[in-house]
């Protein structure tokens, strides 16, 4: 454990370097170390999606991603894509349609139907389910997420 | 309230600009959609450490030695400790009500003593500098154990042989119960059918994806512990706590900060959650606990776990004799603390086929202990089963006499006018609409066209099923529920508002918030009662230092309950502010009103002042008041029910699925509900309570089961081998409302949180049936796995 190696990345635009363990993962190095506690730890084994973090632009699992991974890379988070304004439309749909209830899977769900809005401008509701299905939501159902993510597609298009 | 009288303006429901029945959205829910929530685990404290637990691998076995040197000599480790550590300054617990007569249960205590008696249960607990490094000591902390044979099996459990759990008790029976009403025999011996079922339920857990929770932070110098707590019933956790410690309750302070769902899982006292408290008692420092998802499978409560071998007789027209079953279900082995592992089983042997007009009802529920993981209150308690049961039950008989089932349920359920009446097992309901319900459900549906389509596609190999399930709903309970049982629970909520010196409005109300919005309908109501804007109420949830004294957030009681707390807070709190305008304006406050946060002219209204004025007069220039007049700008209210010992809704599901016959995998097509839950305050919240519950229910009906070996070892506990629904197989769910008010309460609201769980596994079946019956297949055993599917086609 004394074993630790130095890693520098950029996260949310800033610069960041710290001393980690080889064996911490991404999402508990973001939580732990830098104290951005948006992206939630739910499973630990990469199935819920509650981690959902970007880095250099794809989405990854932050649970089944090392931190001595991100050395070198651009990472997201919730907290950045929130400062930046390029989830506001997500998020305000996520509000008004109720697509959340105790939010603990909302910051990796906003991360994934962001990515599907990224690769298809026009998803049905089933390309919506399809591509939401490793983000587990115990509260919804589902449907007003899917609701959600079809209205800013809708709105995207049209604007 | 004397004003109140000189003012006739109103109920809630006579208020101007209402927010009563608007899909208004949540207002605190944005910093969670930001990753700005503050979790438990999100919470870091001074000095805090983190503990980790060691847990029995085997289902029973003696404990013979722990050696935890090594584990305490490891880098960054502060303590160890084990059962007999925290025994010394945690009392035991006893998991009995004394309104279920004759159960018992032997004291529990946070980390197995002599003997663990299931694969999970906490052992020993270490607390060091970093999460990974009390887990690294658990490596090095040596149990010797002797194995004892498990008992795994509900019905063989009792049998005379069989080995005991407990050696003071004489074999492993936690609790019986039996109903016994009208004549049974007779009237099944003078049925036209019976149906006759054995459905099996499987346990499955709650998955909350936010796992169990705990930070306790005891300070020595004040002798005060605080508690961050991922809980609904945070005063029920200051008493447990204080209790199990020997602390004054005051010096308790639970804070249950954003809850990451809870289901119903967020309610019992656990062990490693104790063990927490009880390494940060003594230890003088916070302690955090974190469950993983291993840990959740194996020590969060599950449930169901039910074998009910159930008969129901009808006579040639199809009306409904008799019902007649025996229902075990194997449980923990402990009877939870404190609400019971009883109450579901109660709940079944209470609600089952409630519905349904019936004289002759006999049941049996046996409760057994097994050496598996403790089993308690989990959403929709016993509703499931009970409306499985029943309405499983009555679609084999329609389908036995060659009747529509909703023909049948026409002619069985309980008319729309004969309320108040009780259930056949004593159960009082003031008023419910089953076939209003009904009626309006099967438009919904299109029932002929639905079942013409169903038709067509059957010509073409394509099986797909029509199933319903009419249920009751247990909401907003009184105190019969817990408290009347000896449990520290409360049957109240209160609701303390304040309007501060800008004329906005503070609100602290005692119950939680985990995601079903109960801010945003307090804040609707309290908005409506007073006459002001939602952006101007600030609602404070969830610390014992800072609510009125209350139950918490279960059993759909929020709305019910809190929300007329909260009606009645808005007109004391509108009182005193009238009275004060009354005072500046020279005016009777009759003739004043509050209406978009200025006082105005009842009549007419006319802006005479804004609540930001009364605020600056009231507390920088009282001076400007007469001086006889102190001026009272807060006002705390409470509601408890009790004409009803529980709000009963009631309310109708339609699955439709399709059944692959080759593979045996059930899709769900399409699901509809109609709730009456009263009053609605918030449709798109109530629409998603019930969206989210068919969920949870379709989850329990299809996917979801803890699977045991023989042995009782848990093995399938993660989220790839342990089946959740996730959105690519989950249906759109269309949900209808009829509105039936509580007559007790000026809101009327009921509640509405598990009326989807309870009645969607029912719904479910049936329909998968209705795909069957033409090829002679059956199944009631939940979940309905492809496999066991092909089995009831015999194709296995």
């Amino acid at each position: 454990m004394s074993n630790r190696i130095t890693i520098t990345a950029q996260v949310n635009g800033e610069k960041v370097t710290r001393d980690v363990e080889p064996r911490q993962s991404l999402v508990d190095f973001l939580r732990e170390n830098l104290e951005l506690t948006g992206s939630h730890v739910g499973c630990e084994h990469g199935v819920c999606g509650a981690c959902t973090v970007r880095v250099n632009g794809e989405i990854v699992r932050g649970c089944l991603t090392l931190a001595v991974q991100a050395d070198g890379t651009e990472v997201e988070t919730v907290e950045g894509l929130s400062e930046s304004g390029e989830i506001a439309d997500l998020q305000d749909a996520f509000l008004r349609l109720n697509a959340i209830q105790c939010g603990f899977c909302s910051p990796g769900m906003l991360i994934t139907a962001a990515e599907l809005l990224e690769r298809n401008p026009a998803p049905d509701r089933t390309q919506i389910r399809e591509f939401i299905a490793g983000n587990y939501c115990r509260c919804t159902g589902y449907q007003t997420i899917v609701d959600a993510i079809e209205t800013v597609a809708k709105e995207r298009r049209d604007s | 309230m004397s004003d109140l009288k000189s003012n006739p303006v109103i109920t809630i429901h006579d208020r101007p600009n209402s927010y009563i029945g608007r899909s208004v959205p949540r207002p605190n829910a944005k910093r969670l959609l930001h990753g700005r929530g503050s979790f438990t685990d999100d919470v870091r404290l001074p000095r805090m450490l983190h503990s980790a637990f060691l847990r029995s691998p085997h289902a029973h076995a003696e404990i013979v030695s722990i050696d935890t040197s090594a584990a305490e000599a490891a880098p960054g480790v502060i303590a160890v400790v084990i059962g007999k550590d925290v025994a010394e300054i945690c009392e035991p617990y006893v998991g009995v009500l004394t309104h279920l007569q004759g159960m018992r249960s032997p004291p529990q205590y946070p980390l197995a003593m002599d003997r663990a008696r299931w694969q999970g249960e906490p052992v020993a607990a270490v607390a060091a500098e970093t999460r990974a490094a009390a887990e690294d000591a658990l490596e090095l902390i040596a149990v010797v154990y002797k194995e004892l044979p498990a008992v795994t099996d509900m019905e063989a459990a009792l049998d005379a042989d069989a080995p005991l759990i407990w050696d003071e008790y004489e074999n492993n029976l936690c609790w019986e119960r039996l109903v016994d009403e009208g004549d049974v025999e007779t009237a099944l011996a003078n049925s036209a059918f019976v149906a006759e079922a054995e459905f099996d339920f499987g346990r499955h857990t709650g998955v909350t994806l936010e796992p169990r929770s705990i930070i306790a932070d005891y300070n020595s110098g004040e002798g005060k512990l605080t508690v961050h707590h991922s809980t609904q019933g945070p005063h029920m956790m200051q008493a447990i706590i204080a209790k199990a410690f020997q602390l004054e309750e005051h010096n308790v302070r639970i804070i249950a900060g954003d809850v990451g769902g809870a289901f119903g899982i967020k309610i019992h006292t656990y062990g490693d959650e104790l063990t927490a408290v009880a390494l940060s008692m003594l230890l003088k420092r916070p302690v955090k606990f974190i469950a993983d998802r291993l840990e959740s499978f194996t020590a969060d409560i599950h449930a169901r776990d039910h074998i009910i071998r159930g008969r129901m007789g009808v006579d040639a027209d199809g009306k409904i004799t008799a019902i007649d079953y025996d229902d075990i279900t194997g449980i923990g082995p402990f009877s939870m603390y404190p609400r019971s592992s009883g109450i579901e089983i109660n709940q079944v042997l209470n609600l089952t086929a409630g519905w349904y007009d019936i004289e002759n009802y006999r049941a049996r529920g046996r409760v057994v202990f097994l050496n598996k993981a403790m089993m308690c209150q989990y959403r929709a308690v016993g509703h499931p089963i009970a409306m499985a049961l029943g309405e499983g039950l009555a679609e084999l008989a329609a389908a036995g006499i060659g009747m529509d089932t909703l023909e049948f349920r026409r002619k069985n359920l309980v008319p729309d006018d004969a309320y108040p009446c009780k259930s056949v097992t004593g159960m009082p309901f003031e008023k419910l609409s089953h076939h209003a319900t009904l009626e309006k459900l099967a438009e919904m549906i299109d029932y002929d066209a639905l079942r013409a389509e169903q038709a067509d596609l059957r010509e073409d190999g394509v099986y797909r099923g029509i199933g319903f399930s009419s249920m009751i709903e247990v909401t907003s309970p009184s105190a019969m529920f817990y408290g009347v049982g000896g449990a520290p629970i409360s049957a109240q909520d209160g609701c303390t508002l304040r309007l501060d010196a800008k004329g906005n409005v503070f609100c602290a109300i005692s119950v939680t918030e985990q995601g079903q919005g109960a801010e945003a309908i307090v804040n609707q109501i309290v908005a409506t009662a007073l006459g002001v804007t939602p952006d101007r109420i600030r609602i404070i949830t969830g610390d014992t230092d800072n609510v009125p004294y209350g139950g918490g957030t279960w059993a759909s009681r929020g709305t019910g309950i809190a929300g007329e707390a909260a009606v009645q807070a808005g007109h004391a709190l509108r009182s005193q502010i009238l009275e004060v305008a009354g005072k500046m304006l020279q005016a009777e406050p009759a003739s004043l009103d509050i209406r978009d946060n200025q006082v105005v002219d009842a009549d007419g209204g006319a802006s005479r002042l804004s609540l930001a004025e009364i605020g600056r007069v009231v507390y920088y220039r009282a001076d400007t008041l007469p001086p006889d007049f102190q001026a009272e700008l807060s006002a705390t209210r409470h509601f408890v029910p009790k004409a009803f010992p529980f709000a009963f809704t009631n309310g109708m599901h339609a699955s439709y699925v399709e059944v692959d016959v080759a593979t045996g995998i059930v899709t769900p097509l399409k699901h509809w509900v109609v709730e009456d839950c009263g009053t609605v305050i918030n449709p798109m919240l109530v629409d998603e309570q019930v969206r989210g519950g068919v969920v949870q229910g379709i989850g329990g009906a299809l996917y979801e089961e803890c699977l045991y070996s023989d042995e009782g070892q848990l093995t399938n506990g993660n989220m790839a081998d342990y089946l959740v629904p996730m959105a690519a197989e989950m249906p759109d769910i269309e949900v209808g409302h009829l509105e039936s008010p509580m007559g007790e309460s000026e809101l009327g609201a009921k509640g509405a949180g598990e009326a989807g769980t309870g009645g969607a596994p029912a719904a479910i079946m049936n329909a998968v049936n209705d795909c069957l019956r033409p090829l002679g297949g059956q199944i009631t055993q939940h979940p309905m796995t492809p496999e066991r599917v092909l089995r009831a086609l015999g194709k296995l």
